[in-house]
């Protein structure tokens, strides 16, 4: 298996306060790989310093290229899609818009026509509301359009903050089934991080367990979803 | 009734020209977030560059459309060179880039083509329009050109990808990035065109008012109070800010007794602080709620 996303001695920092202490993970090409911890443990830093969108110090290497001191844009040209926490859905855009946004870097408009008409496959809610303001969706509905627009990348790594904030646990489970089938079909690589460490773990096949700032367990979703101690003093569920 | 409808017409046509220099301004505030307190003086000196041109002997048209692609490149650059070293500096140092873009800019004006008072020709004449009495070939000149420039622009943000790409990073500028968009040239891209708009202003306006360094200085207030009207961050309330201004002017200057032209310029000033103590977020604007 070839290693997709590999991350070494990882440093973020915000101001003086440093949030990452040396974060060491890597991701196979096609995997699914959850990165859980509590709040504050600094997951979400680490999917921002990935996208260089805060200061960081570390290597991290996309299919054996450093990205080294790239902008966010640059990055997300190496096809690389990042659903940020609370979505960044353009609210005051269609959601025919908010998709073609998300292939904003793609020149190929066949493709894109189509794609657009793929996620309105994996998505029909999205195909009745094409029209409407994104910022008119229900939570749910507005993540799924915040996982269309990652796909209409045509990514090979996608990135989720937290996908599950704010959703009903049914939306969580239709949601988490749509990235397992992404993950199959589409041969796309993802990093999911997740507070609803249960969840997570059902949908994962690797796992990364992080707590300030630090990996402090890493291994098979399985394998720590079935280990009791690791559930008890990590996960709290 | 023939005055008022007369008055009225008046009023859109140099209510095109608000509406121009508050979509200007518009622009760049959705983009940066500050006013351009130099957009008036940016126009001004993009209308000499066209006069110079005809003075050198390029028709009409030639030079509007010189002026036009000088006037995109000169925004751009004044982004890059002045604006975008301030992108993270707080607010008064902005606005002191601003004053300091206005002043320069006003006074290079002076030196190169001096303070004088200057003919500056119309494309369009200035005969009655359409043998009607009611307003000039000049003035249906102007509300024309805006209106096809509202149209392009129109078309512009709605159909293209480009414009896609601008106004998502006009709205959310991290998520824009996460889809790849380079915000950074948005912004430029976003001066640029401000510059070109307000050089149709200055270059309709400029038969009207006269070429001069400090012509632009009264439209920019009408442009201002054109975009607090209609809403700072809605570029069509921008324009329908434009016109309503112009002709609210216009009526008040001939059915208020004692406001005249004199006083038109306080008028403007009055429906700003109104509209602000009243609506401040205008007439199509949205709130801004920022969390703290």
């Amino acid at each position: 298996m070839t290693m997709l996303l590999n991350v070494k001695d990882l440093r973020a920092y915000y101001g003086q306060v440093q949030a990452l202490h040396g974060l060491s993970f890597s991701l196979n090409e096609g995997s699914l790989t959850t990165l859980l911890g509590a709040n504050g443990a600094g997951k979400t830093t680490t999917l921002r310093a990935i996208c260089n969108m805060v200061r960081s110090t570390g290597a991290i290497e996309f299919d054996g290229k450093p990205l080294g001191t790239r902008s966010t844009e640059n990055i997300v040209r190496f096809g690389i899609a990042h659903v940020p926490q609370g979505r960044g859905t353009f609210t005051n855009m269609t959601v025919e818009e908010n998709l073609q946004l998300g292939a904003i870097t793609r020149k190929d408009n066949g493709g894109i026509v189509s794609d657009i008409e793929r996620m309105y496959a994996h998505f029909p809610v999205l195909k009745q509301r094409h029209t409407q303001q994104a910022g008119t969706l229900s939570g749910g509905e507005q993540q799924m359009l915040a996982v269309a627009r990652a796909l209409m990348l045509r990514p090979r790594l996608m990135l989720l903050d937290e996908p599950s904030f704010g959703l009903a646990p049914l939306v969580v489970r239709d949601l988490f089934k749509i990235l397992g089938k992404i993950n199959r079909e589409d041969k796309v690589t993802i990093l999911v991080v997740e507070q609803n460490a249960q969840l997570a773990l059902e949908l994962a096949d690797q796992a990364y367990v992080i707590e300030t700032g630090r990996i402090v367990m890493s291994g098979n979703a399985k394998d720590i979803a079935n280990n009791e101690e690791i559930r008890k003093s990590y996960l709290g569920y | 009734m023939e005055l008022f409808t007369n008055q009225v017409l008046a009023g859109i046509a140099t209510g095109a020209i608000y509406a121009c220099m508050a979509l200007a301004v518009v622009m760049i505030y959705q983009a940066i977030d500050h006013l351009n307190f130099a957009q008036g003086e940016m126009a001004m000196f993009s209308t000499f560059i066209s006069w110079q041109l005809m003075q050198w002997g390029v028709p009409y048209w030639g030079a509007f459309v010189i002026t036009l692609a000088l006037s995109f490149v000169g925004g751009i650059a004044i982004e890059r060179i002045l604006f975008k070293p301030l992108a993270k500096a707080p607010i008064l140092t902005n606005v002191a880039g601003f004053i300091a873009l206005f002043a320069i800019i006003n006074s290079s004006a002076g030196l190169i083509w001096d303070f004088t008072i200057k003919q500056y020709p119309t494309p369009f004449g200035s005969s009655p329009f359409l043998g009607s009495q009611l307003i000039s070939t000049h003035q249906a000149g102007m509300i024309g050109v805006t209106l096809l420039l509202l149209i392009g622009l129109f078309f512009f943000f709605q159909y293209t990808r480009i414009g896609l790409a601008m106004r998502a990073a006009a709205s959310l500028p991290e998520s824009a990035r996460l889809v790849g968009i380079n915000t950074s040239w948005m912004i430029a891209l976003g001066w640029g065109m401000a510059a070109a708009i307000g050089s149709i202003a200055g270059m309709l306006i400029a038969p009207v008012v006269f070429l001069e360094p400090n012509m632009m200085g009264g439209v920019l207030i009408y442009g201002f109070a054109a975009a607090v009207l209609g809403g700072l961050s809605s570029p069509f309330g921008a324009v329908v800010g434009g016109f309503l201004v112009g002709i609210f002017e216009n009526l008040a200057g001939t059915y208020i007794p004692g406001v005249g032209n004199e006083l038109k310029l306080p008028i403007a000033l009055a429906l700003i602080i109104s509209v602000l103590v009243v609506k401040p977020a205008g007439l199509f604007g949205r709130h801004i709620v920022k969390r703290v």
